[in-house]
């Protein structure tokens, strides 16, 4: 029987197909580990209900699972609780901004919380677009450092 | 009632895949590419909303449809949608307008879908209604932005406003597949979502400066199958290639 923290550790190496800068265990999309049962099974949640890496990241998972020798764990898919952008973990908010992306804000309001530059830190900020270049993005430009950025929406 | 349920997650899966598809007609179209991206993300979002509604109708079912199935062959008289969805993009005014009245109903649907006893629904209600809450966010904003700007926005979003009324009622219809539901606490009752709609579009408009809505005689139809001539020619753009290459795979 494979334990949850070896599947976990494994997961943990698979990247998010449109930010690869965090893996799927960072974004919160790996929900649990079950070993209570033969077999073992891998719960994800989708992002978005549209996100189109939906399908790609059960297939990075079966891969990745199956390349360490645990083709015999299952994937199930849950919609509930509906994920949020509250079970990003700290270190993967610390990698979205080293990648240039400001994490969420932790206040569920729709992004009314000024965004913070991810390249200079300044809080003078406005949001250009609502809707960036994949779902979960916003488009915000920085008035310090006049740069734009993307922002991860508040979900 | 026998077949409520899949007709009724029929219907919901039909709504959101219908505008989503006519969204994304905008797609390299928009009057700015901010409006492209935010256009696509929601059509995308509708589509996503589509796949598990209509995955679930066909569950329901039990025939072995499946999402796909149901998307791409089914011919346009067995299509359940409200007519406003089907309706052509027209102007960025008329497609505001019809985003805003859509989005304003169907976030206040979710919401109430979110507690329904059937737990499939509930969930996906529960999942969505946090992405159609950017959907009317959105939408309000432009009608205000419209409305409150130049004598052409204004007149532009006016018509668009215009053009939709007709289809309001519609959303609010009750019937006996809604009825056998809201009775068994799966639905949503329709008459439970209308203060919310009414009071949001009143406000949104007031602040448009526009003038109230005075709702026209109703057209009614959508969810019997009696569409306009759009829905069929949408319906051929989308199904095309699927019923020409049935067992085509990416």
């Amino acid at each position: 029987m494979n334990d949850a923290r070896a599947i976990m550790a494994v997961l943990a190496s698979v990247p998010d197909p449109e930010i690869p800068a965090v893996s799927l265990v960072d974004l919160g999309i790996v929900r649990d580990v079950l070993t209570d049962a033969e077999p073992a099974r891998v719960l994800i949640t989708p992002t978005y209900t549209g996100c189109p890496a939906t399908a790609y990241i059960q297939l990075a998972v079966r891969e990745a699972l199956d390349a360490a020798g645990m083709a015999d764990v299952a994937i199930e898919t849950r919609l509930s609780p509906p994920w949020t952008t509250a079970w990003i973990t700290p270190d993967g908010r610390e990698k979205l901004r080293a990648y240039g992306i400001d994490p969420p804000p932790a206040s569920t309001a729709l992004n009314s919380h000024p965004a913070t530059c991810p390249r200079c830190g300044s809080n003078h900020t406005h949001e250009i677009s609502r809707f960036g270049s994949t779902p979960c993005k916003a488009l915000w430009q920085c008035d310090s450092c006049r740069e734009p950025f993307d922002r991860f929406k508040c979900h | 009632m026998e077949n409520a349920l899949f007709t009724y997650a029929l219907r919901l899966g039909d709504d959101s895949l219908v505008l989503g598809q006519r969204l994304s007609e905008w797609c390299g179209h928009a009057p700015t590419i901010e409006v492209d991206l935010s256009l696509a993300n929601v059509a995308l979002d509708l589509v996503g909303q589509a796949q598990l509604f209509l995955g679930y109708a066909g569950e329901v079912e039990g025939k072995g449809r499946d999402a796909d199935r149901l998307a791409f062959h089914r011919d346009v008289l067995a299509w359940t949608n409200c007519l406003m969805v089907e309706q052509p993009n027209g102007d960025f005014g008329r497609t505001i307008a019809r985003q805003f009245l859509f989005s304003t109903w169907q976030k206040s649907l979710f919401d109430g879908l979110a507690a329904s006893k059937d737990q499939r629904l509930a969930e996906i209600a529960a999942k969505a209604v946090k992405e159609v809450a950017y959907h009317a966010d959105l939408s309000a904003e432009w009608v205000i932005r419209l409305g409150d700007g130049t004598e052409e926005s204004r007149a532009r979003m006016a018509d668009g406003l215009d053009w939709h009324w007709r289809f309001v009622d519609e959303l609010f219809q009750v019937d006996a597949v809604v009825e056998a539901l809201v009775a068994d606490g799966i639905a949503v009752d329709p008459a439970s979502l209308r203060p919310v709609f009414e009071a949001r579009v009143a406000a949104v408009l007031a602040e448009a400066g526009l003038p109230e809505m005075k709702l026209p005689r109703a057209i009614l139809g959508g969810r019997k199958g009696h569409h306009s001539e759009h829905l069929g020619h949408m319906l051929a753009v989308m199904q095309h290639i699927p019923r020409t290459y049935p067992e085509a795979v990416w």
